[in-house]
């Protein structure tokens, strides 16, 4: 169990109120919300009309489109088109604007632990 | 169009039991194999309940589809296509979409600021005693239903390849897979769990990739003549729209709301799936393996949509659900159609297989939750007051009894569940998973003036509610399908209670936060929000 008294310890020198209010901690916050939030909206709005849809438009949803294939099939396969691109997205943007900014807080505090200086100094050193 | 359809003869079956008890018990042979080999590094609870954290992306992945495709899946959803046709499908993209909450709200955040268990992210800024307490006592709940659907499932296959109808046969059927999971979670552990849900994984993909591609074969991969091959046999052409199942009166179209609603927000609060963001190394690796598992999922649904219809075309309704096992024996009875006994000898191992891996991942989570939560963490604490080496051996020994003891009630809970649609039992524990679970995950990550009241008081409120509305439903009494059929106190008409008891749970926790003076610890939740974006301190992989 030597691995987690190692990390609680590390963590604990750490004063995450101050990392909490960095502009650079506060930029991470700011765009992970700015794009998990919206999208999470839009998806479940999307979802719900459609089991609206499913639930309350049987005749809508009923309407063929090509040979038996009608239009709740296509709507309920486009949930499935939906869910994969939004996975993806969410990965590309992760990769592009998340990783590198929370891996740069996470060196620099954890860095800090292995230098024998005393008070983490985090958010002066930018 | 003059397809011939021949008669799949149920009685046929019975002749082949050997072949598929043979290819079962190689795969049962097999896997244990793997799980002893894997066991041998089984020092500490981290490699116990975490598989030492030394899982990759894409295996741990295929792991989580593992655990996620479940008899109610496979077995359930093509029952609900082949019977009810539209409504079944409900269930494959309700299961998929909600992977979207998991991915973008909680997988990552979770794996950064968590341990072990749920509840290890639930505490993690409140008052730890009692939200622990709250948190065990609802991932037990989940898994309890979610272990009675499998449970069920179970006894739905055996009978249907042995023959077996009466309640005697089917309840010794139960009890020896309940036997079986033990070993698997007490040798194995998770990395053993987590193997045996790889492999199982990879053929349960294959299988049905194979019966998809031979019933699309049949009909010129034209998925139109398909569904028309489906309103042929069942004379039915309401089988290709939604409402056939939950169409019928005002009361059913809110049931298939409350449906919607559960299954959408369970996955992300299901406590065996969010325990298998803690086997992989980093939050990465989590989101990785997230992705991959949307992908796998994404498409076995896919294929469940052209098993149900092929199903439906080619077996018939009135064969499935006449057949012993009902409404859940229609893939296994489409494998027969297709592929004689071999393939149903295939098949029903796969399915066979994943009842057991899935059981042994479900057991493992509430063994973990009851050792590392309420043993280690409250009695334990409470007695020494330390947290030493000896308490950390002293709890996997916990674990383990947990073990034997939840496999003894899930066998009992299991015989009587026996019968009812399996994804249907399944999206009870997605609702009581939802209500019970998602609000605090959601709240405590992201609410930063969230309490200790509020988590209780949602945590409590949605599980009481939801359990309260399933035993006053007609799932529980009143109808000639209810567990108890004799009785009749369903006063709630919904068999579904997500639309009442998530929303309640929502509620709960806002009320209680605000009508709470006492304010957290603000550092707590610098830490919890700092470490849950960046991964600064996060549980590191294990070496040997």
């Amino acid at each position: 169990m030597g691995h987690d008294a190692h990390e609680t310890d590390a963590a604990a020198a750490v004063d995450f109120k101050e990392v909490q209010s960095t502009e650079r901690f506060q930029e991470l916050r700011k765009r992970h919300r700015s794009f998990v939030f919206p999208m999470a909206i839009a998806f479940l709005l999307w979802y719900f009309a459609y089991v609206l849809l499913a639930d309350y438009a049987v005749g809508f949803m009923s309407t063929k489109v090509w040979g038996n294939i009608n239009i709740g099939l296509i709507l309920g396969l486009l949930q499935f088109v939906s869910t994969f691109a939004i996975t993806g997205w969410y990965v590309s943007y992760s990769n592009r604007k998340l990783d590198p900014i929370a891996s740069e807080i996470r060196h620099e505090i954890e860095g800090h632990e292995f230098d024998q200086h005393g008070n983490p100094a985090i958010g002066t050193a930018k | 169009m003059t397809l011939m359809v021949p008669a799949v003869n149920v009685a046929d079956l019975k002749d082949t039991t050997l072949l598929n008890m043979g290819i079962f018990a190689l795969f049962v042979a097999i896997t244990m194999v793997i799980v002893i080999r894997a066991s041998r590094n089984n020092k500490t609870a981290a490699d116990y309940y975490a598989a030492g954290r030394s899982f990759t992306g894409p295996q741990n992945g295929t792991a989580i589809a593992g655990d996620y495709l479940s008899a109610a899946s496979f077995l359930g959803i093509t029952g609900a296509i082949a019977i009810n046709g539209y409504d079944g499908f409900m269930y494959s993209i309700g299961f998929l979409v909600a992977w979207l909450v998991a991915l973008l709200l909680v997988a990552e955040l979770l794996r950064n600021t968590g341990k072990f268990t749920m509840a290890d992210v639930l505490s993690f800024r409140l008052k730890q005693r009692p939200v622990r307490i709250a948190a065990a006592i609802s991932t037990l709940a989940v898994c309890f239903f979610y272990l009675l659907a499998q449970m069920a499932g179970a006894g739905s296959l055996i009978s249907l390849l042995l023959g077996i109808s009466d309640w005697g046969g089917q309840a010794l059927v139960i009890v020896v897979v309940g036997a079986l999971m033990i070993m698997y979670v007490l040798i194995g552990g998770m990395k053993g769990t987590t193997w045996v849900q790889i492999i199982k994984a990879m053929l349960l993909i294959a299988g049905a990739a194979v019966m998809t591609f031979w019933v699309l074969a049949i009909y010129g991969f034209n998925l139109s003549d398909l569904l028309g091959g489906a309103v042929e046999t069942s004379k039915n052409p309401s089988m290709l729209n939604p409402g056939l199942q939950y169409g019928k009166t005002e009361t059913t179209k809110l049931d298939f709301m409350s449906l919607g609603l559960a299954l959408v927000l369970g996955t992300a609060a299901l406590p065996h799936v969010l325990m298998r963001f803690y086997t992989v190394p980093t939050a990465k690796e989590a989101r990785k393996s997230v992705v991959w598992s949307i992908w796998l999922i994404g498409i076995f649904y896919l294929f469940t949509l052209v098993l149900g219809y092929g199903a439906a075309a080619l077996v018939g309704a009135d064969t499935i659900k006449a057949a012993p096992g009902g409404v859940n024996s229609a893939a296994p009875l489409l494998a027969f159609h297709l592929g004689g006994p071999l393939l149903l000898g295939f098949i029903s191992a796969v399915a066979f297989a994943t009842i057991l891996a899935v059981v042994a991942g479900l057991t493992i989570t509430a063994a973990a939750s009851f050792a590392h939560d309420i043993y280690a963490n409250v009695i334990a604490k409470g007695r020494d007051g330390g947290k030493g080496k000896a308490d950390a051996d002293t709890e996997v020994k916990v674990a383990r009894r947990t073990v034997v003891v939840i496999g003894i009630l899930a066998i009992i809970g299991g015989i009587f569940a026996n019968g009812q649609n399996i994804a249907f039992l399944v999206a009870l524990a997605f609702a009581v998973a939802a209500s019970a679970n998602l609000p605090t995950i959601v709240y405590s990550l992201f609410w930063r003036r969230f309490t200790t009241r509020g988590a209780l008081w949602s945590m409590y409120g949605g599980l009481g509610s939801a359990i309260l509305l399933i035993a006053l439903s007609p799932v529980v009494s009143g109808t000639k399908t209810s567990m108890i059929p004799g009785a009749n106190f369903a006063i709630f008409p919904l068999s579904n209670p997500g639309l009442v008891s998530i929303p309640l749970a929502f509620l709960l926790g806002w009320l209680g936060t605000v009508l709470d003076k006492r304010l957290e610890d603000t550092t707590k939740q610098a830490e919890m929000e700092v470490r849950s974006l960046t991964g600064v301190g996060a549980e590191k992989a294990v070496s040997h």
